[in-house]
């Protein structure tokens, strides 16, 4: 017999927009979670209208809300789509309803927000004492910045995010534009699951306020102690290591071709040798040891990026992970579509979507559990299914629901 | 709030976090170390430069809120040691090279013959499968492998992975995400099962949306920017690069431009911020930013807008632009040092940092605090990593009942 879904039968309201909210919610809906995403085509989430676009539209139309690639990369659950407009007065009655239906509600408005529609936590316990609120903003829901909108792009810089990459004579560089959106909700699901869970063995909800940037900010924590307790401020120093030499990437045969090698063992160097086929250079008075191998750096980077450029990065890979020297090819993107270990475990999965046709770029979250595969599903339209749960969650009546979309109720 | 989950940590640096986030939640997480201590205590940065294995700040920062036991469970009795431990866990956690749990004889048939209730996570460069599984993964090989490195840095210079390595801690986040969801799991099943976390498709969830979009939708390969720029798609497909970091007065910023209805108000204020203090906005002063969305914007144009924007910021500091930024409704994120992140008003005002007890080096040092406020309970730090062999006598005397003459015995034979 087959054993249910982690999730099934958990209900999700999903009021998140922008980012963050919905990588925390994802991982309800790939486990078997039944969300209603409740939008507005008012003030839409500002992601539907996001470049890059799917470029499924003629040249004089204006790409709508339903083409952008960040929505739909970010959205690979089944959703139910509810369109509600809240300066309605009965659009807050209807939420309030669907809050009755629900274990769990997710918001990412910007600080006190909820509280001006009546939707606060303190509201939301009225209708159901054990919901669970899933609160994400920029700085938290506290202190004389909970009211302010975040960016991933500015919080990251407000987090550190920013300062961690970069060539010790260039200024520091950020890894993804939005750093932050991407990093701070893992932990937001933790702090959500934690809840699902207190609340299957108590019964107890709660309300969990997540700020991005304090969330940012645990990821560095080792570099944060050594300021506290040493005085020092994180430097960057390039692809250079302090326990490992060679360590960078190196040029390969073919146009902006790379491979990352790291040696820190004196096993790995006596095999890195042999790979390249200079065993004297386990000898030689200037790369015997790793410390005169970082005191002579340039020379060994010059000498090893000699040597890949006789390669492509795939064979550099093979050579050195053969030998146990660990090396990687520098993955573009087209590589990343097409690398076998992202396809052993059909990382990349295809969906049919209707504005966007078939892409492949839609993916599980980054674990397998041995018992319960993740479930994807396509990227909700807007207000896709508003009747569906009108109707049939809310228990409307037909006549209802067509007086109240008559009053621009579901706008 | 998890305080009923017992956690056997057998991790090194590639899966710390995993434990200490579920201790911050409540968890009873036992770090089993080889007797002398964790090879990863020698990682640095170290308390006031003293490379001591009990002063490793990488050790304090992903350790914390877990009690420490060490553990030979290469021998005989060790193994069977675990095994009784395993009895009573949860978890266990692991992120050693496919086999070695294997070769033990602890491999996850064995542990969940002893104990079908078990989750076991296992927290790998590339995960326990596939082609890449027996391959080496240190940070910059798997940044490598993870498309993230190909797009970091200047044309003019190789790639570029992050100075300070994270690429394991985002592997062992997920890992504890997947945790989570097993043990819920087993709510429903009664059993446990096999979490198999990747650090490697964790780095691709960070890169697949700047990287697979335009792949998937236009076969094309983002190449490096210089770093410091995004490409945007615009009018007529036209591609701008939108620059991520502004220069100031006294360090950069970040400034994220809005366009359209929601960034009308911010973007005027800025205007008329500039025209006040005698800057000529040109023609920023009389733009209509609400019928303005990246799609129908002219090349010329944004480009102009951005280059006025830069030389104005040029003329103030990072506060000044930071408070003007939250007064005017514009978005702007200074970079901190970690000076100014430890004085940062909003920390201070929630009380973000933890000042955590360290008897043995008779102080204090002040932490990171916790990821969520939660009403059901704390998540954060509540006390220090543990030394080597800490909770020895709480875990084998107190909790297997193990007699102190068997103790000593075990000690003696280097088993704990």
């Amino acid at each position: 017999m087959e054993s249910p879904r982690p999730f099934e039968g958990k209900k999700v309201i999903d009021l998140c927009w922008s980012g963050v909210g919905v990588f925390v919610q994802n991982f309800l809906g790939y486990y078997g979670g039944t969300i209603v995403r409740v939008e507005s085509s008012i003030r839409p989430d500002p992601i539907r209208a996001y470049p890059p676009f799917a470029p499924t539209y003629s040249k004089d139309e204006h790409p709508g809300l339903e083409r952008s690639a960040y929505f739909s990369i970010t959205h690979p659950v089944k959703e139910f789509g509810l369109l509600l407009n809240f300066n309605h007065p009965k659009a807050i009655e209807l939420f309030k309803k669907l809050v009755t239906w629900a274990d769990i509600v997710c918001e990412s408005f910007t600080g006190g927000q909820m509280e001006k529609w009546g939707l606060g936590y303190d509201d939301l316990k009225k209708i159901k004492e054990d919901i669970i609120m899933f609160r994400t903003c920029g700085y938290g829901h506290t202190g004389f910045l909970a009211s302010q909108p975040g960016f991933g792009q500015t919080l990251s810089s407000v987090a550190g995010l920013n300062s961690i990459t970069g060539w010790p004579d260039r200024p520091s560089i950020p890894i993804v534009p939005f750093y932050s959106d991407l990093l701070s909700p893992l932990f937001g699901a933790l702090a959500l699951l934690t809840a699902v869970d207190y609340h299957h063995r108590t019964g107890l909800g709660q309300c969990i306020d997540h700020s991005q940037v304090e969330a940012s900010v645990n990821y560095l924590t080792p570099i944060i102690l050594d300021y506290v307790v040493n005085g020092r401020e994180f430097t960057t120093t390039g692809n250079r290591i302090a326990f490992a030499a060679p360590h960078g990437a190196y040029p390969c045969k073919g146009n902006d071709r790379w491979v990352a090698i790291a040696v820190s063992t004196d096993d790995e160097w006596v095999s890195f040798c042999k790979v390249i086929g200079k065993p004297d250079w386990t000898r030689d008075k200037k790369f015997s040891t790793l410390t005169l191998r970082i005191k002579n750096i340039d020379e060994l980077d010059q000498l090893v990026g000699e040597w890949t450029t006789y390669y492509t990065a795939e064979q550099v890979m093979a050579m050195m992970q053969t030998a146990g020297v660990p090396a990687g090819v520098v993955e573009n993107a087209q590589d990343q579509a097409e690398d076998p270990q992202l396809k052993h475990y059909e990382f990349f999965r295809e969906l049919d979507h209707p504005y966007v046709g078939k892409l492949n770029y839609y993916h599980p979250p980054a674990f397998k559990l041995s018992d319960c595969p993740a479930e994807l599903g396509r990227p909700v339209l807007l207000g896709e299914h508003t009747e569906y749960v009108c109707t049939q969650i809310l228990g409307l009546s037909d006549e209802e629901f067509v007086q109240l979309l008559q009053e621009g109720v579901f706008e | 709030m998890l305080s009923c989950y017992r956690i056997l940590d057998l991790t090194d640096e590639k899966g710390f976090l995993c434990g200490k986030v579920l201790g911050d939640l409540g968890a009873d997480v036992i770090k089993i170390e080889k007797p002398g201590g964790d090879d990863s205590r020698r990682r640095g940065p170290f308390f006031h430069d003293i490379p001591d294995p009990e002063k490793s700040l990488y050790w304090f920062a992903y350790n914390s809120n877990k009690r420490g036991i060490t553990l030979n469970i290469e021998s005989s009795d060790g193994k069977e040691l675990f095994k009784e431990l395993m009895k009573t866990a949860d978890v266990v956690i692991e992120s050693s090279a496919l086999g070695y749990m294997d070769h033990l004889g602890l491999g996850y048939s064995i542990l969940h013959e002893t104990n079908p209730k078990v989750v076991l996570t296992s927290i790998t460069p590339f995960g326990r499968e596939g082609p890449y599984k027996d391959y080496k993964g240190p940070d910059i090989v798997v940044h490598a492998l993870s498309g993230l490195m190909y797009r970091i840095g200047d044309r003019d210079r190789p790639p570029l992975a992050p100075s300070y390595s994270h690429a394991h801690l985002i592997g062992a986040i997920f890992g504890a995400i997947g945790t989570l969801i097993a043990l819920y799991h087993r709510h429903s099943t009664g059993r446990g099962q096999w979490v198999d976390a990747s650090t490697q498709q964790g780095l691709v969830f960070a890169s697949s949306v700047e990287f697979q979009a335009v792949w998937a939708l236009y076969k094309e390969i983002q190449k490096r920017t210089g770093g410091n720029s995004q490409t945007l798609q615009i009018k007529g497909g036209k591609k701008i690069s939108h620059p991520l970091l502004w220069r100031c007065k006294d360090g950069r910023i970040s400034f994220n431009l809005t366009l359209g209805p929601s960034g009308e108000k911010g973007n005027k204020a800025l205007a008329e911020w500039m025209k006040k203090e005698g800057f000529d906005p040109g023609f920023l002063g009389h733009l209509d930013w609400k019928k303005m969305d990246w799609s129908n914007i002219e090349k010329e144009e944004i480009e102009e807008i951005f280059q006025i924007i830069a030389k104005f910021f040029l003329q103030h500091t990072k506060s000044e632009l930071f408070e003007a930024s939250l007064k005017m409704g514009f978005h702007i994120g200074p970079i901190l040092t970690f000076e100014e992140m430890l004085k940062f008003p909003q920390h201070i005002q929630r009380e973000f940092w933890i000042d955590i007890e360290h008897p043995e080096l008779g102080t204090t040092i002040t932490y990171p605090g916790g990821f969520s406020k939660m009403t059901g309970g704390t998540c954060g730090i509540r006390r220090r990593a543990p030394l080597i062999g800490e909770h020895n006598m709480a875990v084998y005397e107190e909790e297997l009942g193990i007699s102190r003459k068997d103790l000593i015995d075990l000690k003696q034979r280097r088993i704990i």
